[in-house]
C-alpha cells in the first residue's frame, strides 16, 4: 500500500500540473470516502464525483409518479432502499410509508415479482432504478413475469446508461476532466471497450477500476502514468471481475426487453439515447402505460447544487444548503440522501466544518 | 454505482443458487451467468449472480485483501 | 417537505431519535436530570443514590435467534441501570396485548422473562396488562421501569470523558441487529449469527470492583456503536477515535453487513458495553473483563482526544481517517 502511494506521489510530481479525475460511479465516491484514502493522495491530485448515481440523477418528476403511484389503495410500490429517503417536490416515499401508503423495500427485484404472486389483488409496481449493472436483473423479472404469465407486475422504468453521459460531459470545456475512473461493475456487464471512444474522441485516459481502496489507488496511479506518459488508453484495473467484452447473456437479455431512450438526468438534462425503455412487446410489464401514470414538471430548489455536483463542475461545500439546512437527516436534493451521494460522503465523513 | 458482493456458491437449484458471504446465505438467480457449479465463486448485485470468477481471481482479490491488512476475502 | 409526521427513523436511536427529543420532548419537559439524557436518571432519596430507566420493546419478530422480546426487556433494562454503576433491584412490567395473540406464545415469552430475571437477580415488582384490538400492535408491546443503588463511586454520566481515556468494548458487535434483520420479510437471509442479548450487571460489577476509574460506560443499543460514540463525543466535548482494525466484528456479521451494504457499526448490540476509563487502568479493566464470560473478547478500540470536540472518527485500515456520522435511525438495503 505504502509503495502505491509512494508511486502516485512521484507520477504526480512528473505530471507536473494539478489533475482533476473523476470517478463516475458513486460506489467508487462511497469507497473513496469510507476508506479515508482521498487523504493520502498529494493536492494536486483531485478526486471528483460524477454522476454515476443513479439515486441522485433521477428526476424529482419520477420520485413524485412513484409517490402519485403509493397513493392508489390497488397499487404496492416495490422499491430498493435507495429510494426511500430521496425528496420529491414535496413529500417522500419514507413519509407517505408514515401516512399509511403501501411501499415495501426488497432487496431485488426477483423479491417484487414473488411479492406480486403472493398479492394477486394488487399491482406490485416496481421502481426500476439503476445502470447497466442494475438493468439485467429488471430485464430477466421481466421475461420471466412474461413466460409465467403473471398479470400483477409492472417496471416503472427510470434506468440509464452511462456512455452517452459521459461524452456530455466532456462537451462541457469547463469542466476539464483529466481522466476517469470508470465504474467497475456496469463494466462487468457491458464490457471495457465501451469506454475506447473517450480516448479515441478526447484524448482522455480511463481506467476501469475495482472498488476496494487498493483498486481505486492503484488505478490512480496508472491513470497518473497514462498522463506522464502522454498516452490515452482504455486499461482494466479491475480485470478479475471485467473483461473486454462484458457479460453475453445479460447484454442479450437487456436488449430483448429494453431498448434505448432519450431520458432526463437531473442537472444535466436530457441526453439522447441515454436511458433505456420497456419494448412494445413487454408493454404490459410497463406501469408508465398500463397504470396510466404522469409525469408532472417537478419543482426543485434553486438554491439546491445537486446538478451542478454531479457534473463535477461544483464541490458540494458551494451548495448554500448543504450542512445547514440540507443534511442526511434532512435532505433536499438526492445527493444528500443517496447512500452514494457525493454531498452524504461530505456531511458524513468529512463534517460539516471541512 | 452497484454494490456487489463476493460469495460462494453453497447449494444449486434450477435458475437460482444458495450463496454465502462470510456464512451469510441468501437464495440468487443464476441466470445471468454461464453454468454455475458448486463451489463457484460469484459477483452478486441484487440477488443476482452477475459474473462468476475463475481460481486465478478469486486469488487476486485475496492477495489485494492481505495487502490492505484485511480478512480473506471470500470463505 | 412537509415535516409534520412521525418516521420510523425517529425510533432508530440515531439522529432523529435526538431530535425528537430535543425539539418536541425537552422543551415542554425539562428539568436538569433529564436533561442529561444518560441512559438511566441518577436520584437522590434518603441520602442515598439511585438509578431508575424505562424502556419499551416493540421488536419483531417476537422470537428470534438468541432470544425473545421478554428476555430483551429484562436484558435491556437492567443494562440501562447497570451502565450507570447500579445494581439493578427491581422491574415493572407493562404488556400492551394483541387481541388474538395465542396465550400459549404469551407463556412462552412470560417464562423467558422470569427465567432471566433470575439470571440477572432482579425482581418483577409490578405490572399491567391492555389488550388493543386486532392489527392495532404486533402480537405484543412490552414496557418496563427499573430502579437500582448506585454503587459507582462517581458520577457515569456521557459528559464526564476526558482526553487521555481509552475506549474498551466487551466483545463482537452487530450480533443482535444482524439476527433479527435476518427474520425481516423481504430482505431474508439465512444466518447463525444469534442474539447477544445478556444481562451485563455481574460484568459491570466485576469492572467496578477493581477500583479502576471509569468514566462512562454505554450499552450499544439501536444504533449502534457509532451512535454511542456520537453522543458521547458530544455530550462530553472530547474527540473519539475508533480503530477499524481492532474493531471486533464476527465474520458473519461481516458477511451480512456486506451482502446488505450495511455498517457494522450502525447495527443494534444487546450483549455489550463500551467502557471509557483512565489510560492507566487499561490492563486492569480488560483483565477484569476477560474473567468474565461475557467479556471473553474484550478489546481496546479506541481512545479519546482534546480534539477535534465533539467528533467521532475512524482511523482506517489503509491509515486514512473519517467522520462516525450519528446515523439517520433505519438500516436500508441498498444496491448501490
Amino acid at each position: 500500500m505504502k509503495t502505491l502511494v509512494q508511486n502516485i506521489v512521484e507520477l504526480s510530481q512528473r505530471v507536473g500540473r494539478d489533475v482533476k479525475l473523476m470517478e463516475v460511479c458513486g460506489t467508487h465516491t462511497m469507497a473513496a470516502f469510507r476508506s479515508g484514502l482521498r487523504q493520502l493522495l498529494p493536492d494536486a491530485v483531485r478526486l471528483v464525483s460524477g454522476p454515476g448515481c443513479p439515486v441522485c440523477v433521477t428526476d424529482p418528476s419520477y420520485l413524485d409518479a412513484a409517490i402519485e403511484l403509493c397513493g392508489r389503495p390497488d397499487v404496492i410500490i416495490a422499491t430498493f432502499g435507495d429510494l426511500v429517503r430521496v425528496p420529491g417536490t414535496d413529500t417522500s416515499l419514507e413519509r407517505e410509508r408514515a401516512a399509511g401508503a403501501n411501499v415495501r423495500i426488497v432487496y431485488s427485484p426477483s423479491d417484487a415479482l414473488a411479492l406480486a404472486r403472493e398479492c394477486p389483488s394488487k399491482k406490485v409496481v416496481f421502481l426500476g432504478v439503476g445502470f447497466e449493472t442494475t438493468a439485467p436483473t429488471i430485464a430477466w423479472t421481466i421475461w420471466r413475469a412474461a413466460r409465467d404469465g403473471v398479470q400483477n407486475f409492472s417496471v416503472l422504468c427510470a434506468h440509464k446508461t452511462m456512455p452517452r453521459a459521459m461524452d456530455t460531459l466532456l462537451h462541457d470545456k469547463e469542466l476539464r476532466i483529466d481522466g476517469f475512473l470508470c465504474p467497475g461493475h456496469v463494466s462487468v456487464i457491458t464490457g471495457a471497450h465501451i469506454y475506447r471512444f473517450i480516448c479515441e474522441r478526447y484524448r482522455i485516459p480511463c481506467v476501469v477500476s475495482g472498488f476496494e481502496a487498493w483498486d481505486i489507488l492503484k488505478s490512480v496511479e496508472m491513470l497518473l502514468r497514462q498522463l506522464a506518459e502522454g498516452r490515452a488508453e482504455v486499461e482494466n484495473e479491475y480485470s478479475r471481475s471485467v473483461n473486454e467484452y462484458g457479460n453475453g447473456p445479460a447484454q442479450r437479455l437487456m436488449d430483448e426487453v429494453f431498448e434505448p431512450c432519450d431520458t432526463m438526468w437531473r442537472g444535466i438534462g436530457i441526453i439522447p439515447g441515454s436511458g433505456l425503455a420497456i419494448r412494445e412487446k413487454y408493454a404490459r410489464f410497463d406501469a408508465a402505460k398500463t397504470l396510466g401514470v404522469e409525469f408532472p414538471e417537478a419543482h426543485i430548489n434553486p438554491l439546491c447544487a445537486c446538478g451542478s455536483v454531479l457534473r463535477g463542475a461544483a464541490s458540494p461545500l458551494d451548495c448554500r444548503l448543504f450542512g445547514r439546512p440540507c443534511s442526511p437527516a434532512h435532505p433536499i436534493g438526492p445527493c444528500m440522501v443517496s447512500g452514494e451521494g457525493v454531498c452524504a460522503a461530505y456531511y458524513k465523513y468529512e463534517g460539516v466544518a471541512a | 454505482m452497484c454494490l456487489a458482493v463476493p460469495a460462494r456458491i453453497v447449494e444449486l437449484h434450477n435458475s437460482t443458487a444458495t450463496i454465502s458471504v462470510d456464512g451469510a446465505l441468501r437464495e440468487v438467480d443464476v441466470s445471468l451467468i454461464d453454468e454455475p457449479r458448486l463451489g463457484d465463486h460469484v459477483l452478486v448485485h441484487a440477488g443476482f449472480a452477475i459474473h462468476k470468477w475463475d481460481q486465478s481471481e478469486v486469488e487476486e482479490l485475496q492477495a489485494i485483501r492481505t495487502a490492505m491488512g484485511l480478512r480473506e476475502a471470500i470463505t | 417537505m412537509r415535516r409534520d409526521r412521525i418516521l420510523l427513523a425517529h425510533g432508530g436511536g440515531g439522529s432523529l431519535t435526538r431530535e425528537l427529543i430535543e425539539k418536541l420532548f425537552l422543551p415542554s419537559l425539562e428539568n436538569p436530570l433529564l436533561k442529561t439524557l444518560d441512559d438511566s436518571a441518577v436520584l437522590v432519596m434518603g441520602g442515598k443514590r439511585h438509578a431508575f430507566t424505562t424502556d419499551s420493546y416493540v421488536v419483531k419478530p417476537l422470537i428470534f435467534p438468541g432470544g425473545d422480546i421478554g428476555k430483551l426487556a429484562v436484558c435491556g433494562t437492567v443494562n440501562d441501570l447497570a451502565v450507570m454503576g447500579a445494581r439493578p433491584l427491581w422491574l415493572s412490567l407493562s404488556f400492551i396485548l394483541e387481541e388474538g395473540l395465542l396465550l400459549a406464545d404469551l407463556q412462552e415469552i412470560v417464562e423467558s422473562i422470569g427465567a432471566t430475571a433470575r439470571e440477572a437477580r432482579v425482581q418483577i415488582v409490578t405490572g399491567d396488562t391492555k389488550v388493543v384490538e386486532h392489527g392495532k400492535c404486533e402480537g405484543l408491546y412490552i414496557n418496563t421501569a427499573g430502579l437500582g443503588d448506585v454503587v459507582a463511586p462517581n458520577w457515569l454520566g456521557s459528559a464526564n470523558v476526558k482526553p487521555g481515556d481509552v475506549v474498551v468494548i466487551n466483545g463482537p458487535i452487530g450480533e443482535h441487529g444482524v439476527a433479527v434483520m435476518s427474520q425481516r420479510e423481504g430482505i431474508a437471509f439465512q444466518t447463525n449469527v444469534v442474539s447477544d442479548c445478556a444481562p451485563l450487571w455481574p460484568l459491570v460489577k466485576a469492572i467496578l470492583d477493581t477500583g479502576a476509574e471509569i468514566h462512562t460506560m454505554r450499552d450499544p443499543t439501536r444504533g449502534g456503536v457509532a451512535a454511542a460514540v456520537c453522543d458521547i463525543a458530544r455530550a462530553s466535548n472530547v474527540g473519539i477515535r475508533l480503530r477499524e482494525d481492532a474493531l471486533p466484528i464476527g465474520r458473519e456479521v461481516r458477511g451480512a453487513c456486506d451482502l446488505l451494504g450495511l455498517d457494522p457499526l450502525t447495527i443494534a448490540n444487546e450483549g455489550k458495553i463500551l467502557v471509557f476509563c483512565r489510560a492507566t487502568d487499561t490492563a486492569n479493566v480488560l483483565a477484569a473483563m476477560r474473567e468474565h464470560p461475557l467479556g471473553k473478547h474484550s478489546c481496546v478500540i479506541g481512545e479519546v482526544s482534546e480534539k477535534p470536540p465533539g467528533v467521532a472518527l475512524l482511523r482506517t485500515t489503509i491509515g486514512g481517517e473519517r467522520i462516525i456520522d450519528m446515523p439517520t435511525g433505519e438500516d436500508l438495503p441498498r444496491i448501490c
